[in-house]
């Protein structure tokens, strides 16, 4: 006799990984239809107006993609740490590391040529923001401190950080706001479209999905970084250097928030400013956990997030539903 | 102005001071501590705290009546806890997400329904807050009386918490199911525990906390509702939970050290102390992580903690 035993499958099938997350989105929809039934609002003309907002005409879809940039990045890193299992949810933080990075490179690096500003806002951007993430990374892998508790912490002391440059050292001469001087324009990223605000950040945004998509599925070093996410001990044993490989992963996570910093100074703001992200990171976490971990996935998500913000303004207008709502979504 | 700093009123306003700022961070360490010894993270904690100020805001706000604004921020803290419980306990899903997404959804709620009830005014709304409560005879003890019995009523009733905690944890039988459940759900399963249950029942004790941790913010400390009132006091109870090693003293002892600093900064600033206002405000974060990292090596963790539990998985 041959002894069969029954045992649950432990994975999903390929089908269910695509169908959860669009699940996910109409769960998402009905969920948020309850509160404009509830706000008294007419929930088919809330949603035919949510649609038209983000993509109706030439300039919401390209404000919607202007949007997406940012979202796309931070969701990247979040993905990129989370896949290792490093529970980044500092991205806020390293993107506010990035926009000052930028901003400092954009205002006083006046001595460069004027082809290497951009290159170095954003590699100093990338590394500022790496540097912020690879900080409590250290802290896990030396001295055992939890993940989530000092990236979030670290959230907090990067906005006063930036307080105390933007009330101090930063500040923009004869200013009694808190902004620094506007950066060269030079720093400013090219418009990709005329008559639009599509900028460079775009497609380094999606430049980056390729690369964190090739390195996840081609490279040692991506799979490394996810032997360590599924069972630490196993890389470990295995000869995975566990340490070094969380500390990259961090570098790399921490670098692609900063990006998303670095776009908002050199393309949006033209300077630095207390709100320069509206919660970038916190919803690169959603759009993360919605994009299923897969960068192409966090490009999609990111997408509808931006959908959902950019057509949201619209439909507030037209339903009359707060803005707010969009937070709830 | 170093006069200033030893004169007996500085030191008196200091320590009450201290006694308010860390009330909001000890009620929600204790709740977490619950939370996590029944061996579930709820990183929900700052979204639910939020949730609890508005909703105990605009209840006072509605009915004037003060306690009425703390019920429904308790009521509402339970609730997003039940959700957070059906998420994370009953179908398993990680803590971490689960967590964090309860603390999106009910922070955007909290704007929501926040600027649903009032709109937009340029004078936000206050309500009459809560006025110290003088303890007759002690309050007139000189400086002790001034420091320590003349605070709010919610302060009184956290000081009593921590150690009713502690009993409830240590010293009953449900303490003692909440505490093995969290080290080996397993073992609590073999002798009889509904393990998911109780993992319910302490998420909801814990949100309820929570809430009115958030309500304390908005109906004491302040008298009024801004969209960075809890401004990462949900994470710092977190922080403490880990600091305190999972024990309701010395949790409640991190929390003290939190509003120490935290009323430091703004008594050091009253006085004219002329160091940046954001160098002041960095600090509390910055000595939270400084202490975690002296404690983080030697910490117990709960065994069971993270861990979402299926019978038939036997070992995990």
């Amino acid at each position: 006799m041959v002894g069969l035993s029954i045992v649950r499958r432990q994975t999903l099938p390929p089908w269910a990984e695509i169908l959860l997350p669009v699940a996910a989105i109409f769960a998402t929809l009905i969920i948020g239809a309850l509160p404009i039934v509830l706000a008294g609002g007419n929930l088919f003309k809330a949603y035919s107006s949510l649609v038209y907002g983000a993509l109706g005409t030439r300039f919401n879809l390209l404000e919607t993609l202007v949007k997406a940039s940012p979202l796309i990045l931070t969701g990247l890193a979040v993905s990129f740490a989370f896949r290792a299992r490093f529970w980044n949810i500092g991205a806020e933080g390293q993107l506010f590391a990035g926009a000052i990075a930028a901003t400092a490179v954009g205002v006083y690096g006046t001595a460069l040529p004027s082809w290497l500003v951009i290159p170095a806002c954003i590699v100093s951007g990338f590394i500022a923001g790496g540097l912020w993430a690879v900080l409590p990374a250290f802290l896990k892998t030396k001295l055992k401190v939890d993940d989530v508790v000092t990236t979030l912490l670290l959230n907090y002391v990067m906005i006063h950080v930036m307080g105390f440059l933007l009330y101090g050292p930063m500040q923009a001469a004869g200013s009694s706001w808190p902004r620094s001087e506007p950066i060269m324009d030079a720093a400013h990223y090219p418009i990709l479209l005329p008559r639009s605000r599509l900028h460079l950040g775009l497609v380094i945004a999606i430049v980056m999905v390729l690369a964190i998509w090739f390195i996840n599925a081609r490279t040692v070093f991506g799979y490394r970084s996810k032997c360590v996410g599924v069972n630490i001990n196993a890389a470990h044993f295995s000869g995975v250097n566990t340490d070094m490989t969380i500390l990259k992963t961090a570098l790399i996570s921490g670098g692609l928030a900063g990006l998303a910093g670095v776009g908002e100074v050199c393309a949006i703001h033209y300077h630095l400013l207390m709100d320069i992200s509206p919660g970038y990171g916190y919803t690169g976490i959603v759009i993360a956990m919605l994009g299923n971990l897969h960068p192409v996935g966090v490009a999609l998500s990111a997408f509808f997030f931006s959908c959902i913000s950019i057509g949201s303004q619209t439909m507030s207008r037209m339903a009359g539903i707060p803005v707010y709502i969009e937070g709830v979504i | 102005m170093m006069a200033d700093i030893f004169s007996a009123s500085f030191i008196t306003g200091l320590i009450g001071a201290t006694l308010r700022m860390s009330t909001p961070i000890i009620l929600a360490t204790l709740g977490e501590i619950i939370t996590e010894r029944a061996g579930v993270l709820n990183l929900g904690i700052e979204g639910i705290m939020l949730f609890g100020a508005a909703s105990g805001f605009l209840a006072t706000l509605a009915t004037g009546n003060l306690w009425f604004g703390i019920l429904m921020a308790a009521l509402s803290g339970v609730l997003l806890a039940l959700l957070m419980s059906f998420l994370a306990v009953n179908l398993g899903l990680s803590q971490h997400v689960a967590g964090l997404g309860i603390t999106i959804f009910a922070s955007g709620l909290a704007m929501f329904i926040y600027r649903k009830a009032v709109g937009s005014p340029v004078v936000p709304p206050t309500v009459h807050p809560f006025s110290p409560l003088a303890i007759p005879f002690l309050s007139d003890i000189p400086f002790i009386g001034e420091s320590f019995f003349k605070q709010y009523f919610l302060t009184y009733i956290t000081w009593a918490l921590i150690p009713l905690v502690s009993i409830f944890l240590f010293r009953t039988r449900f303490g003692l199911r909440i505490r093995t459940m969290g080290q080996n759900p397993f073992a609590a399963d073999t002798v009889g525990v509904n393990v998911n249950r109780t993992r319910t029942i302490c998420l909801a004790i814990g949100g309820a906390l929570f809430g009115v941790a958030g309500a304390f913010l908005t109906l004491a400390h302040q008298n009024m509702f801004l969209i960075d009132v809890v401004g990462g006091r949900g994470w710092i109870a977190i922080a403490m939970t880990i600091f305190g090693n999972w024990n309701p003293l010395m949790g409640s002892l991190g929390g003290l050290m939190f509003g120490f600093l935290d009323a430091l900064q703004l008594r050091l600033q009253s006085v004219g102390i002329h160091l940046p206002i954001h160098v002041f405000l960095m600090i509390p974060y910055l000595m939270t992580i400084v202490a975690l990292v002296g404690v983080s090596r030697k910490a117990t963790v709960p065994a069971g903690l993270l861990k979402p539990y299926r019978r038939e998985e036997k070992g995990g």
